[in-house]
């Protein structure tokens, strides 16, 4: 078994807010291997961004609680860990790529300019060594003409391009692991399967770990080893990608991929999942779908656990897999 | 693509071209302009939803807007009515004006054009939120304390309001969840059963154009590249676009991606090629390619019938 | 106590209490700015209670007097009391901010919403006419037109107005160019909405929050600016009670008689930096707000 780059265990995490506090994230735990692509899979208010961003140590330091819970990063304690020990391994070692590119780039500076002072400061490198890692990175996202792309300025390139370059950028130091959140939603979907296909490759070539955020079950069916499901705020299934969607175990999951329009028959009704997520002031107690579930029965009012399911590291945190 | 005797159709579009100008020399006049729909010839048929689909850079936006009379076509008329008609837009956010309460939200298309007393807006306002699926609470609350589904709802409450004939969807889901989307999907089949309305949906999701339309054109560089039954074009596309689009788009349970490395960068559109505009991106093409391309029986390639059987072999 | 601010249907008036309150206790100066300000309007408006004389009874046998527990602040050459003379003056400067960010505010909105709104050549033109007006130093304009309207506050306070409206007219335009695009606008366009619906019910409302910021700031500037309108002579005349001119006249005696211009310049002082913190605390509350949910 390769070595884990990414641990979160048992992580509950609340916002104090006016009137009370959100628990944004309940008793989640995951792990990420070397050289795997793991999706995180939710609907909005599933905490998939804030689990994401808590590893990362994005969060500000003031608007969260950690109630219970490690994350342990390459190994080491990341709550612990000083901020100029993590801000040393953040951007080298592991990084992170968001949806919108055209908000991580400066629009005052040229793509250049901001490369190489990324570069340099991670790498240690001057400013000709910078330019030249820029120029075999641009040219490994398969940028035609990347020396004249560093003199362009960011509203100058297309979506796709802009997130290709910042994947290079992330892809600078050969981090190990790597944190994409929602990279291709705002893209074309003839670029979206060129990105998708240059990140495989880098995972290939440097064994570096995706852990894939995203809403797209279609997208993270064709790219992700393996995948967790989240739901307001806790992880409901967990399994290798093509396992859990074939056959998923969570009345949560089922519901979602019968909600998909392919699941549908064309001009019949689709079949949605009645209610609303919960808000996250006010959790229910026991399980968090009860309200919206076709199957609950007494036990539900209990917080299930995540069950062990056959297969390899697969579970879902349901009941009625108690059996 | 003409319209057949005996059919309904309440949208003509003939030649219809738009440019827009873009750069200014010192004296103020365009210095280039961008070709943002290139001889667009489209018959919307009463009743039917019609897919438009296509990347960034397609038209489809500016299509949208010549539809709905926002913008006037440089060349080339329109039939049909640009009266009755209305949009739902993609992001909930900011197309609701969180300044106004819900129920002026909902009956703006009505106070706009002529004054009416509060009561009977409210009614109003009252009879399309539940049609909506909206509780009564909602009216007097602003639109940015709901969800984006809600906010969803209200928007196709205000689409509505003035009983228009033809409804534009912007790509009405595309920022919404999984779940709220089928709830959004069935919501507006329902209100298109009920009130006899036609729909031209605008979307790059292929499963909600699946799911939603009948009919379905492909948009590439201002023109249409494909246009027929959305079964038959998903199911065996014939433009080379078209394929590259089925391609390149998720499938749920099909394994792994693979595949070759396309290029994907779109010829400018200030000024357009002299042939076929996918010329350059199509593994096909040949000489006879550098000739403009019409749309003949619903494709705009000459080698459509070719590159079928090439295929099935 | 809110626990579920979603679930509940929600009297606005706690949300605005409340939430207000909760917003206002997280910045430390703005609870500042807002207990300075809270001191002046009251003392001001309840000039009469507070006041231990009346400001303009002359007492000539006690010119000069310092600070005491008769005089709080002393009193002046013609021995008025200069602590009810403070208050009462109060009345003035409060009633000059108020009005000039009044006027201001409105003439500029409107005029910038429309010129926003409309483009082309009304927009030129409305510019041109703001841009010869910003030309001028701001100071010597106020004096040019004071002079020629005659010293008096209320000239003083319009010549202020006038000067101020170039700003909120930008303000409002930039405001407008951006609202113009939004969704909702085009949405109005679609169902051939009237520019002046659209003007009524999508620009005005939505320029509203930068006005009341730039206001609130405003407050306190035009107040010092007024005081030193009344310093020079164009503003409050003699015997008005009125902060610039109190220290104006203060200045004779100023090397003994420190208290005469030190209260009311202090009062000055005081006034014009809790609604700077206030204003900067209004800044805060009102433009994340937009972007809550």
């Amino acid at each position: 078994m390769s070595k884990i780059v990414l641990e979160i265990k048992d992580l509950t995490l609340e916002f104090p807010i006016y009137g009370g506090a959100i628990s944004a994230v309940n008793g989640v735990s995951l792990h990420v291997r070397e050289g795997e692509v793991v999706g995180l899979v939710g609907e909005s208010g599933s905490a998939k961004s804030v689990t994401a961003m808590m590893a990362m140590r994005l969060l500000p330091k003031d608007a969260f609680r950690i109630k219970s819970g490690t994350i342990e990063v390459l190994g080491r304690d990341a709550v612990a860990m000083s901020e100029s020990a993590f801000k040393e391994m953040r951007g080298r070692d592991v990084t992170m790529i968001f949806q919108e590119p055209l908000t991580a780039l400066n629009p005052t500076r040229k793509v250049g300019a901001q490369m190489i002072s990324v570069i340099a400061r991670h790498m240690k490198l001057d400013k000709r060594g910078a330019r030249s890692h820029a120029v075999k990175l641009l040219t490994s996202m398969r940028i035609n003409d990347a020396a004249e792309v560093l003199n362009r300025y960011p509203f100058e390139l297309s979506g796709g391009m802009r997130q290709r370059i910042l994947i290079g950028l992330a892809f600078a130091c050969s981090p190990r692991l790597l944190i994409a959140d929602e990279p291709t939603t705002a893209l074309d979907v003839t670029v979206q399967m060129q990105v998708l296909q240059l990140l495989r490759e880098k995972v290939r070539e440097l064994n570096t770990a995706i852990l894939f955020i995203s809403h797209d079950l279609a997208l993270v069916s064709q790219f992700c080893d393996r995948l967790y499901v989240m739901y307001a705020g806790s992880v409901v299934e967990a399994g290798p990608t093509l396992d859990v969607l074939a056959d998923p175990r969570h009345p949560y999951t089922q519901a979602l991929i019968r909600a998909l329009p392919d699941s549908g028959v064309p001009g019949a009704p689709l079949r949605s999942i009645r209610g609303t997520v919960p808000t996250l002031t006010a959790l229910p107690a026991g399980c968090a779908f009860r309200e919206r579930c076709d199957y609950a029965f007494g036990d539900c009012t209990e917080r299930p656990p995540l069950f062990p399911l056959e297969g390899q590291e697969r579970f879902a945190a349901c009941w009625q897999n108690i059996n | 693509m003409t319209a057949t005797v005996g059919s309904n159709v309440i949208l003509a579009l003939s030649g219809v071209s738009v440019r827009f100008p873009a750069g200014a020399d010192w004296l103020g006049r365009p210095t280039t302009h961008v070709h943002a729909l290139n001889g667009i010839d489209i018959d919307v048929f009463a009743g039917e939803t019609l897919g438009v689909v296509g990347e960034s850079g397609c038209g489809k936006s500016t299509l949208a807007q010549v539809l709905l009379g926002l913008v006037r076509p440089t060349e080339g008329t329109i039939a049909g009515g640009s009266a009755g008609m209305q949009i739902v837009f993609q992001d909930p956010q900011s197309s609701l004006n969180s300044r106004m309460p819900v129920w002026r939200v909902i009956t703006e298309p009505v106070f706009a054009r002529s004054r009416r007393p509060v009561g009977e807006l409210r009614r109003m306002a009252m009879e399309l939120a539940a049609k909506v699926g909206l509780r009564e609470e909602v009216l007097d609350r602003y639109p940015h304390e709901f969800s984006g589904g809600q906010r969803q709802r209200i928007a196709i409450a205000r689409a509505l309001a003035s009983d228009p004939d033809v409804i534009v969807l912007d790509e009405p889901t595309s920022a919404l969840d999984i779940s709220v989307q089928a709830q959004i999907l069935n919501l507006l089949q329902e209100m298109q059963r009920e009130r006899h309305l036609t729909y031209v949906f605008v979307s790059h999701d292929m499963s909600v154009i699946r799911h939603m339309c009948s009919r379905l054109a492909v948009m590439y560089l201002g023109q249409i590249v494909e246009i027929g039954n959305t079964a038959s074009i998903l199911g065996s596309p014939r433009h080379p676009y078209t394929r590259l689009l089925q391609r390149s788009v998720p499938k749920l349970g099909e394994g792994k991606l693979n595949g070759k490395m396309e290029s994907t960068e779109l010829p400018s559109n200030r000024r357009l090629p002299g042939g076929c505009f996918f010329l350059d991106r199509c593994p096909h093409a040949v000489d006879l390619c550098r000739r403009p391309q019409a749309l003949v029986d619903g494709v705009r390639c000459h080698r459509a019938s070719v590159l079928t059987e090439m295929s099935s072999q | 106590m809110m626990s579920e601010p979603q679930s509940a249907p929600m009297k606005k008036k706690t949300f605005v209490n409340g939430y207000l309150v909760y917003r206002l206790t997280r910045s430390p100066l703005t609870v500042i700015g807002s207990m300075m300000v809270v001191l002046v309007l009251v003392a001001v408006v309840l000039a009469p209670y507070f006041a231990t004389y009346d400001p303009n009874v002359v007492d000539l046998r006690a010119r000069l007097a310092a600070p005491s527990l008769m005089h709080f602040f002393g009193t002046d050459e013609v021995g008025r009391d200069i602590f009810s003379r403070v208050l009462y003056g109060g009345r003035q400067s409060i009633a000059v901010g108020v009005f000039v960010v009044l006027v201001a505010g409105s003439v500029g909105m409107v005029t910038g919403a429309i010129s926003g709104l409309a483009g082309g050549r009304t927009d030129a033109l409305i510019m041109r006419v703001m841009d010869i007006v910003l030309s001028v130093p701001s100071l010597v304009l106020i004096m040019a037109l004071a002079a020629a309207l005659g010293p008096s506050l209320i000239n003083a306070a319009l010549a202020i107005a006038i000067v101020r409206v170039p700003f909120y007219v930008r303000l409002v335009r930039g405001q407008a160019l951006i609202v113009r695009e939004m969704a909702y606008v085009k949405a109005a366009q679609i169902f051939r909405a009237k520019r002046l619906h659209i003007l009524r019910w999508h620009i005005l409302p939505n320029t509203l929050s930068p006005v009341i910021i730039q206001g609130s700031l405003d407050l306190g500037n035009t107040i010092l600016l007024a005081s030193a309108l009344s310093f020079i002579g164009l503003g409050a005349q003699q015997p008005t009670a009125e902060w610039g001119a109190m220290v104006a006249t203060g200045r004779n005696y100023i090397l003994d008689q420190w208290w005469y211009s030190g209260f009311p310049g202090f009062a000055i002082l005081f006034t014009a930096t809790g609604f700077n913190f206030l204003g900067d605390g209004v800044r805060d509350i009102l433009d994340p707000r937009q972007k809550a949910r």
